[in-house]
């Protein structure tokens, strides 16, 4: 039996009859992360008793899990209990949570085994996951390049079937754009409908954690058991939770799909554009209805997202202060200020791009800018939800590309932020409505590196989403295809 | 953007920064605020700033005692502790 050839469901299956054991699906997964991880440096920490944990689970009757000895990897913005969770940076470098992040107990309930936690962009911020403190995260298809950013581990891993599934967070693409950059399904849902409880925040109106997975009935599986209302979260939705993976349908006929006019106008790479326009006519192909949906507030939406993103973080972020946990800077033992306390020990424990961000995000929250910054920023916001409104009162889902191009090399834009910045054109206004995308692997640029389409649908509505991804998947050029370095 | 509205910033962020990145992120933001400054077109006059993007419902519970974490738990990540408190340098100012 192959298990790299089955579906999580299939695995749950083999593993609930005895075909496989817990144990030997993770030794499976850990002897593939010994041999491709120093390659790809996705995993930062492993989780020591990985194998401990599942020999106990098969002792125990797994009839009644979803996810049963199924070993995965978590971003390491998410808490684990007793396995260090750093945010990929330095500042966090031996932090050891006490809990569980609300969707790491719900993996466990279902029987899921953590492997490790996965390198990432330093709290998440960046877009090519060169901003580690713990170095970058090469691309499986490519190792020269980027695997995409913020969760370029969770992608890598995936895409070298390095885990079952994994978890990434999406403030502003970070799931979709290096899912698209990997070759693997990347799905953000609705804010709400994930707890964010225990996941180390970044920019808390847009941060939501999601599944990466091999295809789109994984993701239909692992939403419906990481969703739900949590009191721990007090933005989490009270909706009843659909059986995602059961209502999934591949039959999209006369189901009205909007395409991004946006993205027609120019701008795209040529792969990107034919991945497109091969993506339009799969789903004329599948029976859907295509009509051109235009949102004119886009090319705003990175200006608008980088403000919001910059002042929430930065108000996140003051907890990183030396006294109760994380690092704290060699200090004078004869005494010094409160404000060199505080001021070295985070001068000294962030990095680069984090900094930069703070610092963007106390200017414009500073009195005297915050009117013409951060709250112009909030008003626009509305203003691109109602465009969202509009749009969805004429079409289901909303098509577009993931990321104007495929993967970049490593080092090419880090030395130019804005132009990293402007990367994520595509992928924040979803965040900035708190709707929910899916990133669907397509087809494979000139030089074999993947390219994924962005949906966009209603806030949770995710079934729509995930049906039409199904019927887009059917038609992928990616699946056929693996990674360069298996 | 100039050095001295950077500073001020840096003093805010309680972020001590070396001359080198002071002048690196002077530019740098500069810049980037330079180019998202162009929302200031866009009218917005009697829209409301949107904060969070979905309704939110409150959440009723009882008031009930809960124990989450012990003292030693929470303390285990600390720089430094002594007994259940949490251990800092003297500060003079």
């Amino acid at each position: 039996m192959d298990p790299l050839k089955l579906s999580l469901f299939e695995l749950n299956k083999a593993v609930q009859q005895k075909k496989i054991s817990c144990l030997e699906l993770t030794e499976f997964f850990l002897k593939r992360i010994e041999k491709l991880n120093p390659q790809l440096n996705a995993y930062l920490a492993m989780n020591l008793k990985a194998k401990e944990q599942a020999k106990e689970l098969d002792q125990k009757d797994l009839s009644q899990f979803k996810l049963a000895g199924l070993p995965m990897g978590i971003k390491d913005m998410l808490c684990t209990k007793d396995l260090k969770t750093t945010a990929a940076s330095k500042i966090l470098e031996n932090f050891i949570p006490p809990y569980d992040a609300t969707l790491v107990k719900k993996l466990k309930k279902q029987g899921v085994v953590i492997l490790g936690k996965l390198n990432q962009d330093e709290f998440a911020m960046g877009s090519s996951n060169e901003n580690s403190y713990f170095g970058a995260v090469k691309n499986p298809w490519n190792l020269e390049f980027v695997p995409g950013g913020s969760s370029g581990g969770s992608a890598a891993a995936q895409s070298a079937k390095l885990a079952a599934a994994t978890i990434g967070t999406d403030t502003g693409g970070s799931i979709r754009q290096p899912a698209s950059f990997c070759g693997v399904v990347g799905l953000k849902p609705t804010y709400g409908r994930v707890s964010r409880y225990g996941i180390i925040a970044f920019a808390s109106s847009l941060d939501q954690a999601g599944p990466l997975t091999a295809n789109i009935e994984d993701a239909a599986l692992m939403l419906e058991v990481i969703a739900g209302h949590d009191p721990m979260d007090a933005t989490t939705s009270q909706k009843k939770v659909p059986e995602f993976s059961k209502n999934l349908t591949r039959d999209i006929k006369g189901l009205k799909v909007g395409i991004l006019a946006e993205a027609l106008q120019g701008g795209l790479h040529p792969d990107v554009e034919k991945s497109l326009q091969s993506g339009i006519e799969a789903l004329k192909k599948e029976g859907a209805e295509i009509f051109e949906v235009s949102l004119p507030l886009l090319k705003h939406s990175i200006s608008v997202y980088y403000l919001i993103a910059a002042s929430e973080a930065s108000s996140n972020l003051a907890r990183y202060d030396g006294v109760r946990f994380g690092y704290r800077a060699p200090m004078n033992e004869s005494g010094s200020t409160l404000d060199e306390f505080y001021s070295k020990t985070r001068g000294q424990g962030f990095g680069k791009e984090v900094k930069r961000r703070i610092m963007m995000g106390t200017y414009c929250l500073s009195s005297g800018y915050i009117q013409a910054y951060y709250e112009k920023a909030c008003r626009v916001r509305r203003l691109v939800l109602n465009q969202y409104n509009e749009a969805f009162k004429k079409c289901d889902v909303i098509l577009s590309p993931v990321s104007a191009n495929p993967a970049f090399k490593i080092e090419e834009k880090i030395s130019d932020p804005l132009q990293m910045y402007l990367n994520d054109l595509f992928t924040t206004s979803t965040n900035l409505a708190g709707l929910p995308g899916l990133s669907v692997p397509f087809s494979l640029s000139q030089n074999k590196l993947p390219i994924g389409l962005q949906l966009t649908a209603k806030a949770f509505d995710e079934q729509t989403l995930l049906n039409v991804g199904l019927a887009l998947e059917r038609n992928s050029l990616v699946k056929t295809e693996n990674p360069h370095v298996i | 953007m100039n050095s001295e509205s950077i500073k001020k910033t840096a003093q805010l962020a309680k972020l001590a920064l070396s001359e080198k990145e002071l002048a690196e992120v002077t530019d740098q933001l500069g810049l980037i605020l330079q180019h998202f400054q162009k929302i200031s077109e866009i009218p917005t006059d009697n829209i409301e700033p949107l904060l969070t993007p979905t309704e939110i419902e409150n959440f009723w519970r009882e008031d009930v005692v809960q124990q989450e974490l012990s003292p030693e738990e929470i303390l285990q990540n600390a720089p430094l502790s002594q007994g259940h408190l949490f251990k800092v340098p003297p500060v003079v100012g």
